[in-house]
């Protein structure tokens, strides 16, 4: 099938994970910031078919599992308000809260519904006048123009009943943050391929510049990831640090230009709470004054919840920041499954704990 | 004139409800057995053993590419007898209507139960139908139960794998689940993809007249797909699973659709494929016997029964990597970033 089977060529890849181990003469560790990165390096087996000094560590970039638990908690107060409808991803409806999780919720009679896209969301309102539609917005770079879309949407056609509770968070603040407490270390990334399409290369560059550690932004097909750890052990190699695109064929420097002016036009920056990391300046994003009207967490008086810690035993904040694997978990496979998720890592499929489960858990 | 409605007097067992039965259900099935209309059929049976399997079908929406809630719901159950290497003979069928339902969306879902029926060669041969308030049910649900009969000597079930055995798939995979998901509300999109909704026991029958106690174990991947039915095979077992990517068959409009909802097709649902786990000596003669049938003619060896390691399903992928292929937990859902 044209463009899926050029990218999983096994002879180019033989060839590649060849010069890969060529490259790797002492321990290395790369990290995937993005969470769709850590779904396909599991689903096409990638870990075992590298040298084993050769790590990869999975990073915050998964947003149902960097959503902390107070916002899980306001989206289950929104949901018990009066005339609210409450529409989210399905990926957020099984994460737990201090107070339950919006699946628990949906079971107790609350109106909970699942869309696939925002413009859902919006034509819910449309055609439910008398329901407040209220949009659970969460994600990065990627999907946040999209609801920023929407916003500007409800604004220019008047819909009146459309909210959106913001928990967007953005990627380099991210990446600047892991790399300032220095905890674990990282030698090089391999930055997010969809993000990095809406935001282009030149907000990684802090990353090369300040820290001289690599980057390489890189697509999701395997070939893709084996040429974006090939580019990032040559940089190494060669005690190079840059921005390099291996995803040209969907990133450019400067990013989707109109969806960021869309973007920019509807939220500002915040700091934002992330969970297992704590607040990050400038992390996240707020509604600007203009649109003001269309902020849930403003028209509704959403009380702020309290800070709750992660259960007990639970290390996804630790996974998250790269200092240790679902491996080292009490509770990996035991406490926390799929089924019954203790930690976010576990509930979404793109979490880090979820795609070491599905593997079996016995990747090391 | 408005069209005819199903009403709540349709399920009042009263004259209304004889006329129903009479005059659309008995209409649709028509078999000896059934023309009786007695509290229960009655019929001989040989001896042996019997095959007795039943399964409610509350597919949303009803009508789909390919097919509809009344053939899914004939399908469904003859292959279940059929996996068990049983002959299937007879079916029941009860109905859940909502008040307000089409009497001529009715016709059409009992229309295809029998066409589906005497694609299979079964009769229906008993029934009951029950109206509900309007909201109390979505449209209408279909439970039916089957009774087949196995020949002698045919001993089919996970018990009998052993290593070396090689598992085959009877076709392209994913195509009932992606039928069904570009019908979703929310979710609609333009494909050409129809359900693969379709009665397998001919094929079986075919597979048993060549290889017998060759097959050791047979099985529909419906829901969970194939991976969720070979984790089945060896959940607790002596034995694992190997296959591989590059071997499965897959059509592109499949594939594609499962990229762009980020599903994995190895999950996905078919209702007219099955897994069959054969011994290395009736490989090929297996394999010819399904390629023959219309059902089967994108059969494939897949992969075989390993030592190690066991109890584990695993993928090696296109590229040569290998991963492990577990149950499916939870729901299969898009991507939100």
């Amino acid at each position: 099938m044209r463009y899926l089977d050029e990218f999983q060529n096994p002879k180019i890849a033989q060839g590649l994970i060849k010069a890969i181990e060529g490259l790797v003469d002492r321990k290395i560790v790369l990290m995937e910031v993005c969470g769709t990165h850590t779904v396909a390096i599991f689903k096409h087996g990638l870990r075992r078919l590298f040298p084993t000094s050769l790590k990869l560590l999975s990073g915050p970039g998964c947003p149902v599992c960097v959503t902390p638990t107070q916002n899980i908690d306001a989206a289950i107060w929104l949901s018990k308000q009066k005339e609210v409808v409450l529409t989210t991803f399905g990926d957020m409806m099984r994460v737990p809260g201090a107070t339950g999780s919006l699946e628990k919720q949906r079971a107790e009679g609350a109106d909970i519904r699942v869309v696939y896209s925002v413009l859902d969301a919006l034509e819910l309102a449309k055609t439910n006048p008398a329901k407040k539609v209220v949009f659970l917005g969460v994600g990065f770079e990627t999907t946040s123009p999209s609801i920023a879309s929407a916003i500007y949407t409800a604004n220019h056609e008047v819909i009146n009943n459309f909210w959106v509770y913001v928990c967007h968070k953005l990627v380099p603040p991210a990446m600047r943050a892991l790399l300032e407490s220095g905890e674990a270390r990282i030698d090089g990334f391999i930055c997010p391929g969809h993000v990095s399409t809406i935001i282009g290369s030149l907000p990684y560059e802090f990353i090369a510049g300040e820290f001289g550690v690599p980057c390489v932004i890189s697509g999701f097909e395997p070939l893709d990831i084996l040429q974006s750890v090939y580019m990032l052990l040559n940089q190494i190699k060669e005690k190079r640090a840059e921005v390099q695109v291996q995803y040209s064929r969907c990133v450019k420097p400067e990013g989707n230009e109109k969806a960021l002016s869309k973007f920019n036009e509807v939220f500002e920056p915040a700091d934002s709470n992330w969970r297992g990391i704590g607040v990050i300046p400038g992390s996240g994003l707020r509604i600007r004054q203009e649109y003001s009207r269309y902020d849930a967490s403003l028209h509704f008086e959403v009380p702020t919840h309290q800070v709750t810690e992660e259960k007990s035993g639970c290390i996804c904040g630790e996974i998250l920041r790269g200092i240790a694997t679902p491996l080292v978990c009490p509770l990996f496979g035991k406490a926390c499954t799929p089924e019954e998720p203790v930690g976010a890592c576990m509930v979404s499929s793109e979490g880090t704990c979820a795609a070491y489960y599905k593997d079996g858990g016995i990747i090391e | 004139m408005n069209p005819e409605k199903i009403l709540l007097a349709h399920g009042s067992g009263g004259k209304i409800t004889h006329r129903l039965i009479r005059e659309v259900f008995l209409e649709a099935f028509r078999n000896e057995l059934l023309e009786k209309l007695t509290d229960s059929a009655v019929f001989h049976v040989d001896q042996g053993k019997l095959a007795y399997t039943t399964d409610a079908y509350v597919v949303d929406p009803i009508f789909f590419p390919g097919g509809d809630i009344g053939r899914l719901a004939v399908c469904g159950t003859v292959n279940d007898l059929a996996m068990s290497g049983a002959k299937p003979l007879y079916l029941s069928a009860g109905f859940i209507i909502e008040e307000g339902f089409g009497l001529a969306e009715l016709k059409i879902i009992l229309r295809s139960m029998r066409e589906a029926a005497d694609e299979a060669g079964v009769k229906i041969i008993c029934g009951d139908t029950k109206v509900v308030p309007k909201g109390s049910a979505d449209k209408i649900f279909i439970t039916t139960s089957g009774l087949g009969l196995i020949p002698a000597g045919i001993e089919i079930s996970p018990q009998q794998i052993m290593v070396g055995d090689n598992v085959i798939i009877s076709g392209t995979i994913g195509e009932h689940g992606i039928a069904i998901l570009s019908q979703r509300e929310g979710l609609k999109f333009s494909s050409n993809i129809s359900s693969d909704v379709a009665p397998l026991n001919h094929l079986v029958a075919s597979m048993l007249d060549v290889a017998g106690n060759g097959i050791h174990v047979l099985r529909d991947p419906t829901r969970g797909g194939v991976t969720t039915t070979l984790n089945e095979f060896v959940q607790g077992a002596a034995f694992g699973i190997k296959i591989y990517e590059d071997k499965i068959p897959i059509i592109d409009g499949v594939q594609g659709a499962c990229e762009l909802l980020g599903l994995d097709p190895l999950y996905v649902a078919n209702e007219g494929k099955l897994v069959a786990v054969v011994s290395r000596d009736f490989v090929q003669a297996v394999l010819s016997s399904i390629q023959r049938n219309s059902l089967g003619v994108n059969a494939r060896v897949i992969g075989e029964v390993v030592e190690e390691p066991k109890g584990i399903v695993s993928l090696v992928t296109r590229i040569g990597g290998t991963r492990i292929v577990g149950m499916l937990t939870g729901e299969q859902l898009p991507r939100i970033c």
